[in-house]
């Protein structure tokens, strides 16, 4: 392999994403204003917290002061939510019908006493008595299905097990999720995502690259060259990878603009930029699939959308509200594991030795390796390299 | 045959149902200015893509200075120049880029690349522009470039497909005066062309394809003369029966 055609390519690619007017938007600017304009319509501006209104109805039998009443108080000190108090589950329910507020918290009748076998007997799940915790969303309000879930399991983890153990507790809520960082924005829990967001619109980027020197001949040029197949897909893989950090960068700096400031090591930091690099492998995948199937590079950018979407959807910030089934799927898209392990790593002060990042890192490793090595083969079987 | 620029044998090349070569056979000396000829879709540009290595043939050898453009395409790469029949240029790098990045896929050195790509385009006009956008640049400025891109590692063989299609008659003179030069530097040149005129003026020997089919092969002195016509257009229309092409 000679480096200097490797370079020279690279060189070429990175030139064409500067100065093509329409591939600076979609893989520079389109992410930064997004990330400006989301992170301003979901509180990351101006430094004001987010305030959701919640219902709590206490059907705990247990007589005051009971673990139920500290429940309210921890939920009520918790400066991120406004907490009403209701008789009832139809009164709750109807001023959650109404929009009045966002979410109804149902504290159920074992509460106390779920909460009291667990003290009792921590390590002992046998003698426990399970409580489950169910949580009505405001389903119109796509802050309440994003952001709530997350913030009201962390308060109730918090809660049962002041150490967050990764022990079991009896007591469960309906939505679950396991944020631990207290007082957050709605932005801030989709801020990681937002760097998966910027990413996957590569696939488009490359398909089209792919469709375009195709088209005006430059393919078939190149390859009368003595220039290797290796030594051109070398220069693909690594100018989209270089694109895709340069773009991490600059989401990175939108997103603290915004106001994401995770305090987190400068480890942590290399760990989430080599999730987003090791994942543009995959998007170079998709593209090179898309550009097989694409005979132009309209058509391209049309076709892209079947993996840019199911990428997006499943796999960035709007993916914490889907049904359990939709969850599932999710574990069949890499930006998943990427969007899990920068919120672990952003948001739970992750390490790279913890395992679920290692868990991640194995899933996106393997997952865009392989996409990667099937885009290659494909293209090269019906267009040559 | 194993002292010949080029030499094909009974290649063909079918496409499906479609045969673009059929049992095409020549030898080109090194040296020499070889015009294939004949209209659109008659498969001058399928033979070319042949002996670049772009297509397998069907049947049939080819070998390019010897060697064979199947098996030892690798070789036959650092030999030849080919310069398409599309404007294939980047039109977001500059010219001088495009140059650049060519002379860096053929590997040369800083100095050569500086040096030859410096001459390549002050002797095809393009000196002063060559800073600017391609995308600015007319249509036949884009074709002189292309020609330079062909022609930055020095091949010993260069082949040209079409390469004054669309120019304005001043432009072309000035690729005539090139091509002149690349036969008197003692290189071997490959033109497909649809401009009798242009063969007649530069070819040492022509090529008639049709169809698929070399109808005739000689120099374009004993084609008009072993035909009685007054010019390669007639000889032409003669053997086909229709002219090679509507207007120009």
């Amino acid at each position: 392999m000679i480096l200097q055609r490797v370079k020279a390519l690279t060189k070429k690619e990175v030139k064409k994403t500067v100065r093509d007017p329409a591939v600076l938007f979609m893989i520079f600017l389109f992410p930064v204003v997004f990330v400006l304009t989301f992170g301003a319509s979901f509180g990351g501006l101006g430094g004001s917290q987010p305030v959701y209104a919640v219902g709590v109805v206490n059907l705990d039998e247990a007589v005051p002061p009971s673990w139920a009443s500290v429940f309210l108080e921890t939920l009520s000190n918790t400066t991120i939510l406004h907490v009403q108090l209701y008789v009832n589950n139809q009164t709750a329910q109807s001023d959650l019908s109404q929009g009045n507020i966002q979410a109804v918290i149902i504290i159920p009748s074992t509460f106390s006493q779920s909460l009291t076998s667990y003290h009792t007997a921590p390590n002992d799940p046998s003698d426990w008595i399970n409580a489950t915790v169910s949580l009505y969303l405001d389903k119109g309000s796509v802050v309440a299905t994003q952001a709530l879930p997350p913030i009201i399991q962390n308060v109730l983890d918090t809660f049962v097990d002041q150490n967050h153990n990764t022990v079991p507790t009896p007591i469960r809520m309906q939505i679950a999720s396991l944020i631990e960082v207290k007082q957050l924005s709605a932005f801030e829990f989709m801020a990681p995502g937002m760097f998966t967001f910027a990413s996957i619109f590569l696939i488009m980027m490359v398909a089209q690259s792919f469709t375009q020197d195709r088209e005006n001949g430059m393919l078939k040029r190149i390859r009368v060259t003595p220039t290797t197949s290796t030594e051109f897909m070398a220069s693909q893989i690594v100018s989209y990878m270089l694109i895709a950090l340069i773009q991490a960068v600059l989401v990175f700096a939108a997103v603290h603009l915004i106001g994401f400031k995770p305090q987190v090591s400068v480890p942590a930091y290399f760990t989430a930029f080599a999730f987003v690099l090791i994942f543009s492998l995959s998007n170079v995948g998709f593209g090179l699939i898309t550009a097989t199937v694409s005979k132009t590079s309209s058509a391209a950018t049309g076709i892209s959308f079947l993996f840019v979407l199911p990428q997006l959807f499943l796999g960035t910030f709007v993916g914490s509200s889907l049904s359990p089934v939709t969850q599932l799927a999710c574990k069949f898209v890499p930006s998943y594991y990427v969007t899990d392990a920068l919120m672990s790593l952003f948001l739970r002060g992750a390490t790279i030795t913890t395992p679920t990042i290692l868990l991640d890192l194995f899933a996106v490793s393997s997952s865009c390796l392989l996409i990667l090595a099937f885009g290659i083969v494909l293209y090269a079987k019906y267009f040559k390299l | 045959m194993v002292n010949a620029a080029i030499a094909v044998e009974n290649l063909v090349k079918k496409f499906e149902d479609v045969t673009a070569v059929n049992n095409v056979s020549f030898q080109i000396e090194k040296g020499e200015i070889f015009g294939l000829l004949g209209p659109n879709g008659a498969g001058k540009t399928t033979a070319v893509n042949i002996l670049c290595g772009l297509l397998k043939p069907t049947s049939g050898y080819a070998t390019i200075n010897g060697y064979d453009v199947q098996k030892e395409g690798e070789k036959i790469k650092k030999l030849i120049g080919v310069c398409p029949q599309e404007n294939a240029v980047y039109p977001y790098l500059t010219g001088i880029e495009n140059v650049e990045l060519f002379g860096d896929l053929y590997a040369l050195g800083t100095e050569d690349l500086i040096k030859r790509s410096s001459v390549l385009l002050e002797k095809l006009g393009l000196s002063n522009d060559a800073r600017r956008k391609v995308e600015k640049y007319s249509g036949g400025m884009k074709r002189r470039l292309s020609l330079v891109m062909a022609l930055i590692h020095d091949p010993q063989i260069v082949f040209l497909d079409e390469p004054t299609v669309g120019m304005d008659p001043q432009s072309r003179r000035a690729i005539w005066d090139f091509m002149k030069d690349l036969k008197k530097e003692g290189k071997t040149v490959f033109l497909t062309t649809h401009y009798m005129e242009e063969a007649e003026v530069l070819c040492d020997q022509v090529g008639i394809i049709d169809q698929g089919r070399l109808i005739i092969l000689d120099t374009p002195e004993n084609l008009v003369l072993k035909n009685s016509v007054e010019n390669l257009e007639e000889v032409f229309i003669k053997l086909t029966g229709r002219k090679i092409r509507e207007e120009i």
